[in-house]
């Protein structure tokens, strides 16, 4: 196997683009990634495209053709696939690319991350988020996708000391640092009240402690270790690429409020790297909800069961803390177009490697993201680190 | 949940029909055709549940698909049955009602419709059993 690096990476805003195609959106974050990595299109050799449900949001399928095609590639012949794993989609299309590289199949890949959710009504898009569990044992009875983060919730809370205002608190953090990214979907603070005000859509959750519903793209390109410098003077290493699978549907599992397939993706990567979790600068986990951060903290190991909430009230999870964690904003600030958010996490930790992470820069040389399908059915881990 | 979907399921909902392995007694709802234990080892044969169970987690959804828009908000819980395994399905109580470790018993009942003249669905609700 070879050594992998990212050598560019690009993103489009996150947000409403009510005026960008699905396919242009792809195109502005790819030309980006190929801009930042000094690469033309026909040097790339494949592509990778995470995408949940175009089919849905935006009833057309055949992602891969599409994506190669007005990427300028169709005349060059470049092999263009698309994965899909729910809202873990990009991070998985990721870690094919990589996979694709360290076996010397492939030399020059690009990854990519792309969804336009805002083609469908919001009760379209439940649904079609829905998908991402149990249609036929969850979806049936009636389960929306924060519907089942809810009852982790509850779960949650029923048996550790976790309060509502800790809850919040992520949120809040979230929006502190989404403030300094500008592809961020929300770039303004708010307080503990703001989210304990807003609107009950499951309970315990509320608006605020949901993750939008976004359109977005996200591209990085990357070669064997070996030739990248030909391209860049900051390679960022790909040091463990890790996924792991749990039940499909949440009432299943051994428990409701651990995400095993966290604890395996996390325990993999590290043994991987062989790194210690102190090694870790920061990480950019999935914070689809508030709750979600909270278990991933405690699943992939840097805290106790039933700590996290702690950490975060104790401000160690934000940017001046011990463990910077979702220095992008998460999902909560960024948005979550869920087959883009994935490789927006893979850029972000590129970014605070490479020291390019502006207002929200933190002391980084490793740093890990974590990207959850579903309510925990499939997780994918990176770490990546500065050479 | 398309028409064709739904009515293939049709025993299984309609009378609490899950599985069992009878290699090593584990029960299965919603049935499964293959026991994630004993694998191609396991023997599974069907199981008419009780339905009696206690509620290991709940939610109150208040924004919900198309589909289910007019009933809410409406209870959703994780269903633990008393043979063992876990099922979600909504319990037909009020908000305030909902707790953890509530008892629960099954009941038969409309789950949804596709619109106002669509095929309407029915199947496994709970209601409390205290
Ligand atoms: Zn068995």
């Amino acid at each position: 196997m070879r050594d992998v690096a990212v050598i560019g990476v690009g993103c489009t805003e996150f947000g409403e683009h009510w005026s960008t195609s699905f396919r242009n959106l792809f195109v502005e974050a790819g030309a980006l990634a190929l801009e930042d990595a000094g690469v033309t299109g026909e040097q790339i050799d494949a592509l990778y495209v995470g995408n949940m449900s175009a089919g849905r949001f935006v009833e057309q399928e055949h992602i891969g053709a599409l994506i190669a095609d007005y990427a300028g590639l169709a005349s060059n012949h470049a092999a263009s696939t698309r994965v899909e794993a729910a809202c873990a989609s990009g991070g998985l299309a990721f870690r094919q690319a990589v996979t694709a590289v360290a076996s010397g199949m492939e030399d020059i890949v690009v990854a990519a991350g792309v969804e336009k959710m805002t083609d469908v009504g919001t009760g379209a898009s439940v649904d079609t988020l829905a998908g991402a569990a149990d249609r036929e044992w969850e979806g049936f009875a009636g389960a929306t996708f924060p519907g089942l983060y809810a009852m982790i919730a509850n779960n949650y809370m029923h048996r550790y000391s976790l309060t509502r205002e800790q809850l919040a608190q992520v949120a809040v953090k979230n929006h502190d640092n989404g403030v300094h990214n500008p592809i961020a979907q929300f770039r303004q603070r708010i307080t503990i009240d703001t989210v304990l005000n807003s609107s009950l859509v499951a309970d315990p959750l509320r608006l605020f402690d949901c993750s939008p519903i976004t359109d977005g793209a996200a591209a990085v390109v990357v070669v064997p270790l070996e030739r990248a410098r030909e391209f860049t003077d900051s390679p960022v290493r790909v040091l463990a690429s890790a996924q792991a699978s749990d039940t499909i549907a949440l009432h299943d599992r051994r428990d409701i409020s651990t995400l095993d397939a966290t604890v395996a993706a996390g325990r993999r990567a590290f043994a991987q790297a062989k790194l210690k979790h102190s090694d870790i600068d920061l990480v950019e986990v999935h914070d689809c909800f508030t709750i979600a951060e909270i278990c991933a903290i405690e699943d992939l190991g840097f805290c106790a069961k039933g700590e996290a909430g702690k950490l975060t009230e104790e401000g160690v999870t934000a940017l001046g803390g011990a463990l910077p964690v979702n220095t992008s904003g998460g999902l909560k600030a960024c948005g979550h177009p869920v087959g883009a958010t994935g490789i927006k996490q893979i850029y972000e930790i590129v970014q605070q490697i490479r020291g390019e992470a502006g207002g929200r820069q933190v002391d980084a040389n490793i740093g890990m993201a974590h990207n959850v399908g579903g309510t925990g059915a499939t997780v994918v881990v990176h770490i990546l680190g500065g050479c | 949940m398309s028409v064709s979907r739904f009515w293939r399921k049709i025993p299984q909902r309609y009378n609490l029909i899950g599985t069992v392995c009878t290699t090593c007694g584990r029960h299965f709802y919603p049935p499964r055709s293959l026991c994630p234990d004993c694998r191609r080892g396991g023997k599974i044969i069907d199981h008419q549940f009780k339905g009696d169970g206690e509620v290991v987690t709940y939610t109150v959804i208040r924004t919900a698909s198309d589909q289910f828009d007019s009933a809410t908000p409406y209870v959703l819980a994780i269903v633990k049955l008393d043979e063992g395994p876990n099922l979600t399905a909504q319990i037909v109580c009020t908000p305030d009602e909902a707790h953890i470790g509530m008892r629960v018993k099954s009941v038969f009942r409309r789950i949804a419709a596709d619109g106002e003249s669509g095929v309407i669905h029915y199947g496994t609700k709970f209601v409390p059993a205290e």
